[in-house]
């Protein structure tokens, strides 16, 4: 399973300037996991060594915060894709951000 | 009519109008809480106040003082809506690329504006009031991301508001910023009804934030920490602009002029009726439009609007 994950600026140069990946696995968690390996820069940015999700990461499949989901067990399909957002203060409205459609 | 003695008591008791007929689900209503009938234009007038007269009642504002607050507008414009009937000084930090309009009615209630780059967000204008309140030790800073008293204005005004005028309700709806409006509705909702679904709508935000060095520079409000935020939610919804703005216009089919997060918020209404079988979901339009006129919202062609608004903070 293919999932293209969206990645936010704070993140890209550890990917080699890319804003958007893709990264095989049937959960959040493995396409991030599988992401990691891919791009060791992104390992412990996203995912803590606990294996919990960063405090100050959103990540969305599709329109979902997974927080609200199964966290990192939220299953994923070829065609979801998966946003990456920082955690910041209310009111920050990035407009400059063209996200997916 | 009733006859007011202080525009202060104008503030709350917004009115909740029907407007399913937008809803994407005919057995899905969607009943919509109209905040920009406050007195000085939107929801955080309720907050201003609340936060205001709990910092009189704990005997930390003297007559005159200086209050600092980070804000990208509305909160800072109901303070100083407040500030200027009780004698009090606002200076605000505010990200400088906000809407012409937010400036000027900071202006007219007499606040000071120290702006905070626009590239950095509310992030940036949260830090550097942050600072200056520290080298300011003589400035009262209530702080709207850390206060108790904004969640407490929904717990004790908003909340019970929408149970008044709607105790069917299944499901409430609204924008995510400090996250007073969800916090304290939602909490009071659930406490009356364990059943309604909180659900927070988010713009995307973060890529603006080039100031963000790192991850760790993220930030989440005290308060939705410190009021359990993520046990409270039932999910959380990310709406792109373009969707934001196509639903502020829809409004307008139903003769709600509405500020662009209302929008935002409409549109994660509309999802969520999508979702369901059949409900009452309650959505909250935070002010009205005419804060954002300069951006041609309403009037342009869509393609221009959304790159325009891409430059400004609608929040």
């Amino acid at each position: 399973m293919s999932v293209t994950v969206h990645l936010p600026t704070v993140l890209r140069s550890h990917a080699g300037g890319a804003k958007d990946v893709t990264a095989d696995g049937a959960t959040v968690g493995e396409v991030l996991t599988a992401l990691a390996s891919e791009y060791p820069g992104l390992s412990g940015q996203v995912i803590n060594g606990d294996g919990t999700l960063h405090k100050f990461v959103n990540v969305y499949v599709n329109d979902d915060d997974v927080r609200y989901l199964s966290a990192l067990d939220t299953p994923v399909t070829d065609s979801d894709e998966v946003s990456i957002l920082p955690a910041v203060a209310g009111g920050a409205v990035d407009l400059s951000r063209s996200l997916p459609r | 009519m009733t006859l007011y003695s202080s525009v202060l008591d104008l503030i709350g008791n917004t009115p909740l109008v029907d407007i399913t007929a937008l809803s994407p689900n005919p057995d899905a209503r969607i009943l919509i809480k109209l905040e920009g009938q406050n007195p000085s234009g939107s929801v955080k007038d309720r907050i201003a106040l609340s936060m205001i007269e709990q910092a009189e009642s704990d005997r930390r504002l003297s007559p005159g003082q200086t209050l600092i607050e980070p804000t990208s507008g509305n909160t800072g414009i109901g303070m100083a809506m407040v500030c200027k009937l009780k004698g009090y000084h606002l200076t605000v930090v505010l990200p400088s690329n906000v809407s012409p309009e937010r400036r000027q009615l900071l202006e007219v209630w007499g606040a000071e504006i120290i702006e905070s780059p626009g590239s950095e967000g509310s992030n940036g204008a949260v830090k550097m009031a942050r600072d200056l309140a520290d080298d300011h030790p003589e400035w009262a800073f209530l702080y709207q991301y850390a206060n108790p008293a904004n969640p407490k204005a929904h717990y004790q005004g908003t909340g019970p508001e929408i149970w008044r005028d709607c105790p069917e309700i299944t499901h409430f709806v609204a924008g995510l910023g400090t996250s007073g409006t969800l916090l304290g509705c939602g909490r009071y909702l659930k406490e009356h009804n364990p059943d309604v679904k909180i659900l927070a709508i988010e713009p995307p935000a973060g890529e603006m934030v080039d100031g963000l060095r790192n991850l760790d520079d993220g930030y989440i409000p005290p308060i939705f920490v410190d009021s359990g935020g993520a046990e409270l939610l039932d999910g959380k919804k990310i709406v792109r602009p373009r969707e934001s703005i196509e639903w502020t216009r829809r409004l307008t089919e139903v003769g709600i002029f509405a500020g662009i997060s209302s929008g935002a918020a409409l549109a994660g209404a509309a999802k969520c009726a999508e979702s369901i079988e059949r409900g009452t979901i309650v959505v909250v339009a935070a002010d009205g439009g005419w804060k954002y006129l300069s951006t041609g919202a309403w009037t342009d062609d869509l393609d221009v609007v959304e790159k325009r608004a891409k430059e400004t903070i609608y929040f």
